[in-house]
């Protein structure tokens, strides 16, 4: 555990602003792309390999993901009748720039795939919407982490590496649930196994979050974001366990795909949440950067005394 | 013709190095202006000669039309912080100009205000009327406790000696959006809204602006902020009205002391190195610059401010970062996420076939 910091700050009020995205908007938001994303990849394999049911499951909620996520974050604009902006220019330098360009084609090609499917109409056109929807359901899922990370919020940028990470199991464990929720057992197989490679990779690399980054990891373990991922985790060992075991049989696969799914969403709230707090304390923002500053120094000191030029810069 | 990107620097391919952190000789340029843009701007606010008038940030209100808005950044209300003299607060949508106001007991190397006969201050280098009366140094300690519990807390009836080398001092500090060379805003904004100007300064176009919220937390300072019921972002646009007519901000304009000065940023670098050399000459060892070393995390300042304290005493980040210098960190391990969705959905799909 990280002792109590020695820290000054201006009348203990936050030194950043903490995030103005509202609370279950984007939370939701970053659960249904990781949902529609991994759906799609399913969706757009199950298709190739012949299997019907899990083909129209998987497009289906890749689909109602899609439309339902855009929802959400266009609600969560402050002027949402000027989302179209989003697509006035193109920035690689930022995330939710680029979330916009892999929103968009993803949306209306997964949005048309699950169209189609429900009237029955052009089957041809059907398996190319959903080759592109899988293309773009990969980084959908990932690149959510980005946009949480690529801020000055201490518990997100602290895990910039290893948060697509964490979403990419995460989204994995959703859509695999979800699918598996729906479809039969004969055919859920690569679900099953989806969801349950997605949960181990969801839990190992959340450890990693938790534990690695000092006195920043604090605010996934403490509090109400450290309730909520410690039943996250739960739900997701748990949904995993149940997979394996009962994942064959209807009711099996019913409660395992729902902890499944429960626990990707609590996993981004509690994700979401861990970064609100760390903005609120002015401890996560000075702490780590005196730290920073004390190994420069030292740094520069040790080089100093060697006698050559310092090699850390920064 | 021009093309003047809102896109980051990045994007631009003006410049290969130091796109996303580090020193950028020609900010403006890189964003695309031709060569026969005006120099860059900026402000050097030294707190030293800072009273605290709030004159800064009365003219950027008026000027700017700004609401009022309480010290958590309440709109339409009227509210005393309850904490010290600052009702301010912080910097938001609707203040641009922050006046912080610290009280400190504290060893004293400044001829600032101070609570205490003439004469005390001098610290040894004079006769001081204060010296070898224990009981009146005693009584003026237990005078200063009563305006500062802290002062109280450290003083000592043991030796009676802490009020004679301890006092209390003011700082006050007129902070400010630091327009910096890597803007973290400016990266991040999904619309263009914000913009490097021909100034060199960054601005929010209120037009596209669709209130994403984005660079709210990109801010390693905690500048711009949300005007709840407007949606939009809104942060100093030093004056860029005023600027383009040939005017100073009006900050700057109204500051008495001079404290705020603003400028062509390297005139105003070089009179700051001269200012804190003074200063130092003069026995201010906790003098220091912030915000004007070309190699921190945001490749300087263009509003940068001379401090007689640690940066977080007066609400600013010791070490700060622009954010995106680890996007490219960042948007690998995305791909790497992505591809490893892909894998473990396509492996899952090998071996026992359905039927």
């Amino acid at each position: 555990m990280v002792d109590d910091a020695q820290f000054t700050s201006y009348y203990g009020r936050p030194i950043i602003k903490p995030p103005v995205w509202k609370s279950p908007d984007v939370p939701l938001y970053l659960f249904l792309g990781g949902m529609a994303g991994s759906s799609s990849i399913l969706a757009a394999v199950a298709d190739v390999t012949g299997r019907p049911s899990l083909t129209r499951t998987a497009r289906y909620t890749a689909g109602g993901g899609a439309i339902a996520s855009v929802v959400f974050l266009i609600h969560d604009l402050g002027r949402p009748e000027r989302f179209l902006h989003m697509l006035r220019v193109f920035k690689p330098t930022s995330p939710l720039s680029v979330g916009s360009y892999i929103l968009a084609p993803f949306g209306a090609a997964a949005g048309a795939t699950a169209a189609v499917e429900l009237l029955g109409w052009f089957p041809r056109l059907k398996r190319f919407g959903g080759v592109v929807s899988a293309l773009f359901g990969g980084p959908l899922a990932t690149y959510t982490a980005v946009l949480l990370a690529n801020t000055a919020v201490p518990s997100w940028h602290a895990a910039h590496d290893e948060l697509p990470f964490v979403f990419g199991g995460s989204a994995m464990a959703a859509g695999g649930g979800v699918t598996m929720l729906f479809t039969p057992v004969a055919e859920a197989g690569p679900s099953r196994r989806t969801a349950v490679a997605g949960a181990a990779i969801e839990l190992a690399v959340m450890h990693r979050v938790e534990s690695g980054h000092g006195i920043v990891s604090e605010p996934y373990h403490e509090g109400r974001p450290g309730t909520l991922l410690r039943i996250a985790k739960g739900c997701t060992a748990a949904g995993a366990a149940l997979t394996v075991v009962a994942g064959r049989r209807r009711a099996g696969a019913v409660v395992a795909g729902v902890l499944l799914a429960a626990g990707s969403l609590l996993t981004r709230f509690g994700v979401f949440e861990a970064g609100l707090v760390s903005a609120r304390d002015p401890k996560y923002t000075v702490v780590p950067q005196r730290e920073r500053l004390a190994a420069k120094e030292a740094a520069e000191q040790a080089a100093k005394q060697n006698g050559h030029a310092p090699t850390v810069t920064r | 013709m021009t093309s003047i990107s809102s896109a980051s620097a990045a994007f631009t391919g003006h410049d290969p190095e130091n796109r996303l952190y580090g020193p950028v000789p020609d900010v403006t340029g890189q964003a695309g202006y031709d060569t026969d843009h005006p120099a860059r701007v900026g402000f050097f606010t030294d707190t030293s000669v800072c009273i605290g008038c709030k004159a800064c940030e009365v003219a950027c209100k008026e000027w700017n039309t700004l609401p009022m808005d309480d010290s958590h950044g309440v709109r339409d209300v009227i509210g005393l912080s309850g904490m010290s003299y600052d009702n301010t607060g912080q910097l938001g949508a609707n203040s641009w100009r922050h006046v912080a106001f610290i009280e400190q007991s504290r060893t004293v190397d400044l001829p600032t205000p101070t609570f205490g006969r003439p004469g005390d201050d001098r610290g040894g280098q004079g006769p001081s009327v204060a010296e070898g009366q224990n009981d009146e140094s005693l009584a003026r300690a237990q005078q200063s406790g009563v305006l500062n519990a802290e002062a109280l807390s450290e003083f000592d009836p043991q030796t009676g000696q802490t009020g004679s080398d301890k006092q209390i001092r003011w700082l006050m500090s007129s902070d400010v959006c630091k327009h910096c060379t890597h803007a973290g805003c400016l990266d991040v904004c999904p619309t263009g809204a914000l913009f490097r100007t021909e100034f060199g300064t960054v601005v929010v176009q209120g037009d596209i602006c669709n209130g994403c919220g984005y660079c709210v937390p990109a801010c390693p300072y905690g500048v711009i902020d949300q005007r709840k019921d407007d949606g939009r972002v809104f942060k100093c646009t030093m004056c860029y009205d005023r600027l383009t007519d040939g005017l100073q901000p009006a900050c700057a304009t109204a500051c008495p002391t001079q404290s705020i000065q603003f400028g062509n940023l390297d005139e105003l670098q070089a009179r700051a190195d001269a200012r804190l050399a003074t200063l130092k000459g003069q026995g201010v060892e906790t003098a220091r610059l912030y915000g004007r070393d070309e190699d921190d995390g945001v490749g300087g300042a263009g509003a940068f401010f001379l401090l007689l304290d640690e940066p977080e005493v007066y609400g600013l980040p010791p070490d700060p970062v622009v954010t995106t210098r680890d996007l490219p960190s960042m948007w690998r391990s995305a791909a790497a996420g992505a591809a490893m969705i892909a894998g473990v959905v396509l492996s899952a799909f090998v071996g026992r076939r359905p039927r």
